[in-house]
């Protein structure tokens, strides 16, 4: 360090002008933390170790859960909000945001997250649904949400609800990212036919993606979602990270991809440069060297669509 | 040396989009850096907003940090926002190395708490720079004190030193790529040369 400090001139800098003239948990805000997370991986972790290997490997923030979705799905029982303790136990490992997940419509979950300081609130159909009809009013809270989509109108229907983040749900815990790719084709395709819809049949078009019309002619002028948008449900290696970024995501949660994969720091790494390189093949190749076994998974194609977590939530 | 860029934006991680979206509406020619390769291709360096301490990892990871050394040595102007703020700071406190460590000045990491403590402000720019500045911080640092060769661009209040320059470098800790004012974006433009 080359500071010297004997020229340094000291400061009455004690951070209380803030508190007298800024305006927080403002949608700008709220959308602007999602903008900071762009091109980074959010990464699942049960506990502190977890969420200091992912810190390490370059993480733009954790999500800190009970299980991983793989042994939800494994273990089955109710999947509810993580422990209180242990959400603190991760808050104080690292210092990059802290995530936590409520159940769908559970809006006392997002309360307790929200005193615990939680950065953002995942309304998540991972854990069981707490309500089969509503989802949580989301413009309440001091602390952001992300939900998950399959198509236009279910995000739009979140934004609604006042979600500052998106990310497509894909099928969590399988490793298989046939239903992440589904759901982000699906995505743009919603996107891109607003796109192509004169004026007067947005009406029509709000009716049938049961969406706002505002939100449909914010859409369409911009020609992308309203908030940031990240891919979900299946990503495992490197490659499926980078594939769904070609695809459009604006960055890549992984679950149960890193710590049920043989070299959880390696694989973790790797995904992270490759969501940077997405675009670059060479280095794509390069990152994807001696990873180890990647998780086993399940084929999405072998779960009965009844018991598919991605219908959870409309 | 001729360069094909006014302005690179290193988009390892983070608000990089943003940034260049401002900067194709001021009709200024920038493009995104990865490499060391890009960052021969540009007159000067915005490191965006993101998470610091990843974006930290990576332009180690990505052997970024001689080339970006090399060329500030050669002038080359960089702005830092946010987490790029903390990229070039010298100081970060006892127990973190600084990453560029390019401007005297002390910075304290997520200063202001977590994400619930994040706000928008108008702020005071020196009296060259006219009307209040509509700031986003989010989960921002805090400048602690400054070398006497840095100077004050932009505080909150009297006190909170939010904005600073030093020779051919500008850091602030709050976001202008998240509004659509673009007058930071011009001033650091301002400052490439040839």
């Amino acid at each position: 360090m080359t500071n010297n400090g004997s020229n340094e001139t000291p400061l009455p800098n004690d951070a209380s002008g803030k508190d007298s003239t800024g305006e927080t948990a403002t949608w700008r805000v709220k959308t602007g933390l999602a903008q900071m997370l762009k091109g980074g991986v959010i990464m699942d972790v049960t506990t502190a170790a977890e969420a200091e290997i992912a810190e390490e490997a370059g993480a733009v923030a954790v999500m800190a859960l009970e299980r991983v979705p793989a042994d939800i799905r494994k273990e089955g029982g109710v999947a509810r909000m993580s422990a209180v303790e242990k959400i603190e136990e991760i808050q104080k490992a690292v210092t990059i945001p802290v995530m936590a997940k409520a159940r769908i419509g559970h809006f006392v979950e997002a309360q307790i997250l929200d005193a615990l300081g939680i950065d953002y609130i995942d309304e998540s159909e991972v854990l069981t649904p707490a309500d089969d009809r509503n989802h949580i009013d989301k413009t309440v809270f001091r602390a952001p949400f992300v939900c998950g989509c399959r198509n236009l109108g279910e995000a739009l229907r979140r934004i609604s609800e006042g979600a500052a983040m998106i990310r497509t749900k894909g099928e969590a815990g399988t490793g298989d990212i046939v239903e992440a790719v589904r759901h982000m084709r699906q995505l743009w395709d919603g996107i891109r036919s607003l796109q192509n819809m004169a004026t007067d049949e947005l009406p029509t078009a709000a009716k049938e993606l049961q969406a706002p019309l505002e939100l449909l002619r914010e859409v369409k002028e911009l020609g992308r979602l309203p908030v940031v948008n990240f891919s979900a449900g299946g990503v495992a290696t490197p490659a499926d990270a980078a594939l769904m970024m070609q695809l459009g995501a604006d960055g890549v949660f992984v679950g149960s991809g890193i710590f049920k994969s043989d070299r959880p720091s390696a694989v973790a790494e790797a995904i992270v440069k490759a969501v940077t390189h997405y675009q670059d093949p060479i280095v794509l190749a390069e990152v994807s060297r001696g990873l180890g076994a990647a998780m086993r998974g399940e084929a999405v194609a072998s779960i009965p669509v009844e018991e598919q977590l991605a219908g959870r939530g409309n | 040396m001729s360069f094909q860029f006014d302005v690179g934006v290193l988009a390892v991680q983070g608000s990089f989009a943003e940034h260049m979206q401002i900067l194709s509406e001021i009709n200024c020619p920038a493009m995104e850096v990865r490499s060391q390769k890009d960052l021969e291709q540009v007159k000067s360096l915005i490191i965006p907003g993101g998470e610091s301490t990843t974006i930290g990892k990576l332009v180690r990871r990505f052997d970024l940090i001689e080339p970006i050394l090399g060329r500030a040595s050669e002038g080359m102007p960089i702005w830092g926002t946010c987490a790029g703020l903390i990229c070039l700071a010298k100081d970060l406190g006892p127990s973190d190395p600084p990453i560029l460590g390019l401007m005297d000045i002390k910075v304290q990491r997520n200063a202001y708490g977590r994400q619930i403590d994040s706000f928008e402000t108008a702020i005071e720019l020196d009296s060259t720079q006219g009307d209040p500045f509509h700031a986003v911080f989010i989960r921002a640092p805090i400048i602690v004190s400054i070398g006497p060769n840095v100077e004050v661009v932009a505080t909150i209040g009297q006190n909170s030193i939010v904005a600073v320059e030093q020779d051919q470098y500008l850091a602030t800790s709050f976001h202008p790529e998240l509004t659509d004012d673009p007058r930071f974006h011009l001033r650091f433009v301002s400052k490439i040369k040839g």
